[in-house]
Order: structure tokens, then C-alpha cells, then sequence
């Protein structure tokens, strides 16, 4: 046993690092013959994302900037996740926060209060907007075991929706040929950094992601929240509030998936176009799985998945590759991991380690 | 036959590896036609892989199986129906709201016709060889699990009668129950079906079987043939198979005692007691509210003095596991009253009660007394989360966490390889050291053990059994035993009650009421 567990240990860097590098190599690798067989040179593709995305100062601050959204659902979805609950529901939450939030930002810079609590308010009312669309899903898990996978993905459908007939009919600018919001003035948005043209929501994001990870690492709460995900009825024998603690969970994520939607408006947009749905959640869940929940390895994931997207975008418009080939980079990337993990629990359990 | 003596099974040298345990080290064995082999062995021996490479569910890594003197490789429980070889675990597995006749035609191949008659046929044929008198028409859900056990017989030899292996058969029957099986398994070894009887308990060995194998630590450690076991007394078969089993020269008497299981050898009791003053615990017309399959509690009442060891005796099923939810807290009492030290503390929940000195040590240790994946310090403290000291505003406080784990675990002698180990990589012992270790309260008023030695081995099987006499870590707190072995009782207790359709019918003074009489309460008798 001892023996075994010390070869473990020498070689398990070299292993951790072989495990994260030969997924995301095989993703490239496939992903050039995928892009050889559309006609287009893949060395060209991954040279304008990395040039695009990563290397050029605009394209690097346009990535960073990114993250700030990607983020805070990320923070949202480990609290869900470690909880044991698969709120998949985010792009709901996140869309009908942002929405209220451009309703409600123009108004209050329009009638004279200040950036501070202009910005607080926001933050506030996308925080408790997401909660609340959580609240259905919560009820019918906590009260009646429903399975919250198909009530949160309802409700993200519904939350679309509505956040569209928001948009259309009473958040309406009527000055503006489209159906859009009410733009909020440039100086009224979240400061930029410096020079950059990354804004302050990014620190708040990576905080947020720190946070909820010590969250759930060290308090007595995130213990509970842990208890509840891994084993319900071990959290019912200790004499957990269950209900409560589901209810909580809930609207931790759900509240960090509004708070990214008043980031996202706050720091770039400043208005809503009707239709608009960047469906960040569904992109950030295999993220933040791929990561194992960890805070910082989720950071690590989302620069890189956001220098893949804008990196993408610009490498799409240039190449004429369509923009969702980074979806099946990140599908690709995805399978490998997957691959990779059952592999490695054979060879585990082959070797009887 | 060209051999004097066929076989109706052979291992050779069958050997089977786990992650970390040598499950079955090269064991052969013979099994005859007309003949029930017992294999007795401790948790861990080995015998359940021994079953599962009999009945297909598992192959061996090395070795070879013949039947009827044909090599032949059991690739799955299929084939081993097909060959023969019937298997009856220990946990019933049939359909509840199937009949009795659809349970048995299960398994026929999809895109086959359902062929009643013939089924019906098949059936008759084997009630009559079982003697049994079973309804085919009635849903499986409706029938004793005594007659369950007999389905799944039937079903065992639905394809041929050459062997049958019973996995722990008695552990879920009344001593009726258990009678009525001792007369269907001789029925059919008279038949020539060979019967390979699986238990840990010695006497019922003793009683039912024709030779005795011992296994130990994956290895056969020992035989007692027909010849052999028919010269000897009881004694003696007694003590040279506990000596096998445990690897002693002479085994001690209190271990002779465990392995004996429901032998009636006089037992003893915990230290005579009192009752001064007034009860410390008094449950008065408790009700609960069950599911469909559970069973409530039906109006129950007892009352426990300080120092008192109380049993609850009952097969299983009986309203227990709600007793036991409701003493702790984890239930809400649907009518009733629970009065603990003269407070009413009826309507609190698991933390109010612990809060009042009720500690729990659940049967279910895997299923909801600890998180497998967390680690052992984690689990020894999972009662108490965000209280002092271990929680400090709200925040965990590693460094007590980790001291107070390393402690418990000298304390107890829990076997683990570091306080941060997963608890599911503990054995089932261990754990329930963990789970004794957690629940230990000095001024504790209420503790409740609900099979305190379920599926434990010898060792920790006394261990426990001690724990409890002396009194759980607690001074003169009430203690409650809930428990499906009745010399587990006996050992411990001092008056049992026993449980009958979530009632109480019965509550006797250990030392001076007989097995029989108990028995006969938890079959539903009336008081006498």
C-alpha cells in the first residue's frame, strides 16, 4: 500500500500535466483536420486566434474583458454544483438580470444619483432578479424533489422569453428604430483600468470566484452545502436544514448569474438589443466540470476559453471559418478530457492503485 | 457413473484478486449431490466472492470449475441458471408487485411467447418437491419474507435442480422461519440436490448441514467432513470449527459464543440494575407517518431508567427504522409524546435533540451516517458543524478539526491510513468506529444503537457488544438497542421489547424470559 501510493505521488506532476496537456493538443489536432476538410489552413486558424487573442494588446484586453461575465457564472454554477444541484438555468437568470439592469441604470444616471449607488443599486436588484427566477426550481426541488435539471432549463426558456418582451414592449427606447433598451452614456459605465480597456468588473469577478471557492472550502457553510451535494440524506442524519440550504444554494448561483448580467451591461453593452443571448452559462458549465469545481483552476479555464472565443471571432471573420467552430474546439476539448479521465481510472484500476 | 462418488461442483484452485485484498486464495473445493455443505467464514473471508464466481457474477483470475465432472467457465448468472446452478442472496430480489408466477417467468427471452402452462407446470412440479404451499397468483409484495425466500428458491431451480447456494438465508427469518427452511433445504438434499449453505453462524451449521468448510481470509482453512461431523458432539464440532475460523488453538469462550449465533448456550447479560426513581426516557402511543413499504409506528410506548439497556427485538420491517428516526429526531412524531429527564422534547429536531443528550449510531453507515468521499476528521465532526471550537465565525478551524480527529482515532483504534483518508476506504468496522467514536457523550441521556454489529466481523462485533454493556461512553444514560439477532440482545440488554407491526407487544425481562417466548412475540403471539 505504502509503496504504491509513493510512485504515486513521483509520478503524479508529470501525470496531472499529461492529463490537462494531451486533451487540449488532440482537440487542436483533430480540430485542424476538421478545418483541413472545410478547405482552410489550420496553422493560419490557430495563428489568428493566439495573434487575435492573446498577443495583439486590443485583442489581449478584449479577452480579459470577457472573462468578467464568464466568471461570475462560473462562481455561481461551483456553489451549485458542490451543493449537488444542476442549476443549468443560468443564461435565464443572467439575461432577465441584464435587462433589468438596462432598464434601471439609464433611469437612475438620467435622474442625477451617483455612479456609486447607481452601480450599487444594479448590482443589487440583477443579484436578487436572478435569485428570484430561481425560486420555482428551488421550491419544487426542496418541497417535492423535482429534478431541478429540467425545472432550471424551463425556466431559462421562460426567462428568455420574458427578458425579450421586457426588452420589446416597456424597457422599449423609443427613439431607436430596433427593439432595444435605453443606451447607458459611456462615462456612466463600470471604470476602465488605466489605459485599458478592461473594466473593474473583472477584479470583481475573479474575487467573487476566490471567494465562493474559500466559501466552500473553509466555512462551516460551504461544509453544509458540501454535505447536502454529496449525500442528502447524511445532511438529513446530521440535522441540516436541507430546505433552507437548497434554497440558499440556489440563490447563490442564481444571483452570481444576475450579477454577471449587470457586469456584462454595465461594463461593455450598455444597452439590450431584443434577441440577444450570448448563452455564456452553457459555455461556462463544461468549464467549470472540466476544472473540478476548483476556483482558480476554473480562472485558468475561462482566460483560456475567452481568449479562444474572441480569438475565434476575429479568425472567423478573417478566414471565413463560422464563428462556432470554437464551440467544436471546446466540444473537442470536452471529449478528449473525458477520454483521457476514463483512461487514466482504468489504468488506476488496473494497477490497483 | 465411473466414479464411485460424482460431483455435482469442483473448484480448483480458484483465486481471485481485489485492489488491495486477496479475495479468494486458491481454493477448491467439492460440493456432492445429496449433500449441504456449509461454508462458514467471517465478513471478509471470502465467501461472498466464492458465490459470485459460482453464480457467474464474477470471474476467477486463476482456477477452474467442474460440474458434473466438465470443465466449464460460469461467463454469467444466465449461464450459471442454465448449467444448474441456482443462487438465493441475501436480500430478497423480486418484484414486489409482480405474482408470484411473472417473478419466475422473468428472464425467458424477449421474443418468446409467455408459456403459462408450462410455467404453472414447473412451478407445481418444485412446490411439491419444497412442500411448499404458495399461491402463484399473488403478488410477490403481499407474502411473509419467509415465503419470498421460498419463491426465490423456486425460482433458484427453475432450470435444474443440481445445486442450490443460499446466501445467509436466515438472517431476515423468525426461528420459525428459520425451521421451515431447515425442512425445505433437507427436503431437498434428499432430492440429491446438493445445498451449499452460506453463514456465519456456527450453530446454524451445526444443525442444517451434512460437512462444514471454513474459510478464513480467502483461504479454506479447514473441512469437517460427513463422517467426521456425524462422530463428533456438538462441542467439539463447535470448537474445532472455532478454532479454524479464527486461527486460535482455543478460541475464547466469549467468542465461541458469537460464532454460535442462536445456539441456546446460556449467555451472559449485562450487570443486574435497578429502576430508582423516575424513567429517564418515556415514549408514550408514538405514531408515524410511512410511505408505501415502510412500516409506521402504530401507537408505541416504553420507559427507560438511567443505566438501562432496552432492546428492541422484531424481524425487520416491523417499524424499527422509524423507532429509531423518532427517538432521534430525524422523524416528526404524528401523535405521542417523548419525554426525556421529565422535558417534553417531542416536537425537536435531530439538532434539538442532540442538544437535549439523544445520540443516534445509525445501521445505515454508508447510506446516511457519514459522506464517503469526505475525510474521516470531517465525518467525526459532521454533527457538529459551525459550533465551537471547531467552527470560529462561521470559519472551519483545521488545525482543531484535524487534533480532535487523531484523538478519536487513538481513542477508538480506528484503522485508517490518516485522519484525511475518505471514510468509504474504510472498512465496515472502522467506520463504525467512527460512528461510536462521533456519538460518544459523557453526559449523553438517550442513546440509540440500531445494529450495532450489522455486518461486522468478529472482533468488532464484541467491541461494539462491550461498548454497549458499559455503557456507550456515557454516564447512566438510557440506551436503546435495536437489533434482528436475538443473542445480541441477550448479551446486552436489560429488559427487550419487541416490535410487531410497528407496535410494542412485549416488553420482557431478559434474564428471566426464554428465546422461545421471545420468538413467539415476534410472530405476533399475544402476550402469554
Amino acid at each position: 500500500m505504502a509503496a504504491g501510493d509513493k510512485s504515486r505521488l513521483d509520478g503524479s506532476a508529470l501525470a496531472t500535466v499529461l492529463r490537462i496537456l494531451l486533451p487540449i493538443f488532440l482537440a487542436l489536432l483533430v480540430g485542424a483536420l476538421l478545418l483541413l476538410a472545410l478547405g482552410k489552413d489550420p496553422l493560419a486558424y490557430y495563428g489568428y486566434v493566439v495573434k487575435r487573442g492573446l498577443l495583439s494588446p486590443t485583442g489581449l484586453q478584449a479577452s480579459i474583458t470577457r472573462m468578467a461575465p464568464l466568471l461570475l457564472i462560473a462562481a455561481g454554477l461551483i456553489v451549485a454544483f458542490r451543493s449537488g444541484l444542476w442549476n443549468l438555468g443560468v443564461d435565464g437568470q443572467f439575461l432577465l438580470a441584464a435587462v433589468c439592469v438596462a432598464a434601471l441604470a439609464p433611469g437612475m444616471a438620467a435622474h442625477g444619483f451617483g455612479d456609486v449607488i447607481t452601480l450599487g443599486a444594479c448590482f443589487i436588484v440583477a443579484m436578487v432578479i436572478g435569485a428570484a427566477w430561481s425560486l420555482i426550481p428551488a421550491f419544487l426541488k426542496a418541497s417535492h424533489g423535482i429534478n431541478e435539471i429540467i425545472s432550471t432549463l424551463m425556466m431559462s426558456f421562460l426567462g428568455v422569453s420574458f427578458a425579450n418582451v421586457l426588452i420589446k414592449i416597456p424597457f422599449n427606447d423609443p427613439t431607436t428604430t430596433v427593439p432595444q433598451t435605453a443606451t447607458l452614456p459611456v462615462e456612466d459605465r463600470l471604470a476602465r483600468l488605466g489605459d485599458s480597456t478592461v473594466h473593474w468588473g473583472v477584479i470583481l469577478a475573479v474575487i467573487m470566484v476566490v471567494a465562493v471557492h474559500w466559501m466552500m472550502e473553509r466555512s462551516s457553510f460551504g461544509l453544509k452545502l458540501q454535505i447536502v451535494g454529496s449525500n442528502p440524506r447524511a445532511a438529513i442524519h446530521a440535522g441540516l436544514n436541507v430546505k433552507l440550504l437548497t434554497y440558499a444554494a440556489f440563490a447563490i448561483s442564481a444571483g452570481l448569474a444576475g450579477l454577471a448580467g449587470a457586469v456584462d451591461l454595465l461594463g461593455v453593452h450598455g444597452t439590450i438589443r431584443a434577441d440577444w443571448n450570448p448563452a455564456y452559462g452553457i459555455l461556462v458549465i463544461p468549464l467549470v466540470f472540466l476544472a473540478r469545481f476548483n476556483g482558480y483552476a476554473v480562472i485558468a479555464f475561462v482566460f483560456f476559453f475567452a481568449v479562444l472565443m474572441i480569438g475565434g471571432e476575429s479568425a472567423a471573420r478573417r478566414l471565413g471559418v463560422p464563428t462556432f467552430f470554437v464551440l467544436v474546439l471546446v466540444a473537442l476539448l470536452m471529449l478528449f478530457f473525458a477520454v483521457t479521465e476514463f483512461l487514466d481510472q482504468a489504468r488506476k484500476k488496473k494497477t490497483g492503485a | 457413473m465411473t466414479s464411485p462418488e460424482p460431483l455435482a461442483i469442483s473448484l480448483s484452485g480458484i483465486t481471485k484478486a481485489f485492489p488491495g485484498v486477496l479475495a479468494n486464495d486458491n481454493i477448491s473445493l467439492d460440493f456432492r449431490p445429496g449433500e449441504i455443505h456449509a461454508l462458514l467464514g467471517e465478513n471478509g473471508a471470502g465467501k461472498s466472492t466464492l458465490i459470485g464466481i459460482l453464480s457467474g457474477m464474477q470471474q476467477p483470475d486463476a482456477g477452474s470449475i467442474s460440474v458434473r465432472g466438465q470443465r466449464v467457465r460460469v461467463t454469467s448468472p444466465k449461464a450459471a441458471l442454465k448449467l444448474g446452478i441456482g443462487t438465493v442472496y441475501q436480500h430478497v430480489l423480486l418484484i414486489p408487485s409482480l405474482t408470484v408466477l411473472e417473478n419466475l417467468m422473468l428472464g425467458a427471452p424477449w421474443w418468446k411467447v409467455c408459456d403459462r402452462d408450462g410455467a404453472q407446470k414447473r412451478f407445481e412440479e418444485l412446490s411439491q418437491l419444497l412442500s411448499t404451499d404458495l399461491d402463484p397468483d399473488v403478488p410477490v409484495g403481499r407474502l411473509s419474507l419467509g415465503q419470498q425466500q421460498q419463491v426465490e428458491i423456486i425460482r433458484a431451480l427453475w432450470h435444474g435442480e443440481l445445486v442450490l447456494i443460499l446466501d445467509e438465508p436466515t438472517s431476515m427469518l423468525t426461528p420459525q422461519g428459520v425451521h421451515e427452511l431447515g425442512q425445505v433445504i433437507r427436503r431437498l438434499r434428499d432430492h440429491g440436490v446438493a445445498v451449499i449453505f452460506i453463514t456465519h453462524k456456527l450453530g446454524e451449521a451445526y444443525e442444517l448441514a451434512d460437512c462444514i468448510s471454513v474459510l478464513r481470509q480467502g483461504r479454506v482453512v479447514g473441512h469437517l467432513g460427513k463422517d467426521e461431523k456425524a462422530r463428533l458432539s456438538e462441542e467439539e464440532v463447535t470448537e474445532a470449527v472455532v478454532a479454524m475460523m479464527f486461527g486460535l488453538e482455543k478460541a475464547t469462550a466469549a467468542e465461541t459464543e458469537v460464532a454460535q449465533g442462536d445456539a441456546k448456550l446460556p449467555h451472559e447479560g449485562p450487570a443486574p440494575l435497578t429502576q430508582e426513581g423516575p424513567p429517564l426516557v418515556a415514549l408514550q402511543d408514538a405514531t408515524s407517518q410511512g410511505q408505501s413499504g415502510e412500516c409506521p409506528l402504530r401507537g408505541a410506548s416504553f420507559q427507560i431508567w438511567p443505566g438501562e439497556v432496552l432492546g428492541i427485538a422484531g424481524v425487520d420491517g416491523n417499524g424499527q427504522k422509524h423507532l429509531a428516526e423518532i427517538l432521534s429526531g430525524q422523524r416528526p412524531l404524528a401523535a405521542g409524546r417523548l419525554t426525556l429527564a421529565g422535558q417534553d422534547v417531542s416536537h425537536g429536531g435531530v439538532a434539538a435533540r442532540r442538544r437535549a443528550g439523544v445520540r443516534y449510531i445509525t445501521d445505515e453507515r454508508m447510506g446516511e451516517g457519514t459522506v464517503a468521499a469526505h475525510p474521516v476528521s470531517v465525518n467525526l465532526v459532521m454533527k457538529e458543524i459551525g459550533q465551537p471550537p471547531f467552527w470560529r465565525w462561521g470559519l472551519t478551524q483545521k488545525g482543531k478539526v484535524r487534533d480532535f480527529a487523531t484523538d478519536k482515532i487513538g481513542d477508538h483504534d480506528i484503522r485508517t491510513p490518516s485522519e484525511r483518508t475518505p471514510i468509504g476506504r474504510l472498512s465496515g468496522g472502522n467506520i463504525q468506529k467512527v460512528l461510536l467514536a462521533r456519538e460518544m457523550a459523557p453526559d449523553a441521556k438517550l442513546v440509540i444503537f440500531n445494529k450495532p454489529t450489522y455486518g461486522l466481523d468478529l472482533h468488532n462485533t464484541l467491541r461494539a457488544r462491550a461498548w454497549i454493556r458499559e455503557g456507550a461512553g456515557a454516564k447512566a444514560a438510557a440506551i436503546v438497542v435495536i437489533s434482528n439477532e436475538l443473542d445480541e440482545l441477550r448479551e446486552t440488554c436489560h429488559r427487550i421489547a419487541v416490535m410487531y407491526q410497528g407496535r410494542i407487544v412485549g416488553i420482557v425481562d431478559n434474564a428471566t424470559t426464554s428465546e422461545t417466548e421471545i420468538g413467539r412475540l415476534m410472530t405476533g403471539a399475544e402476550v402469554a
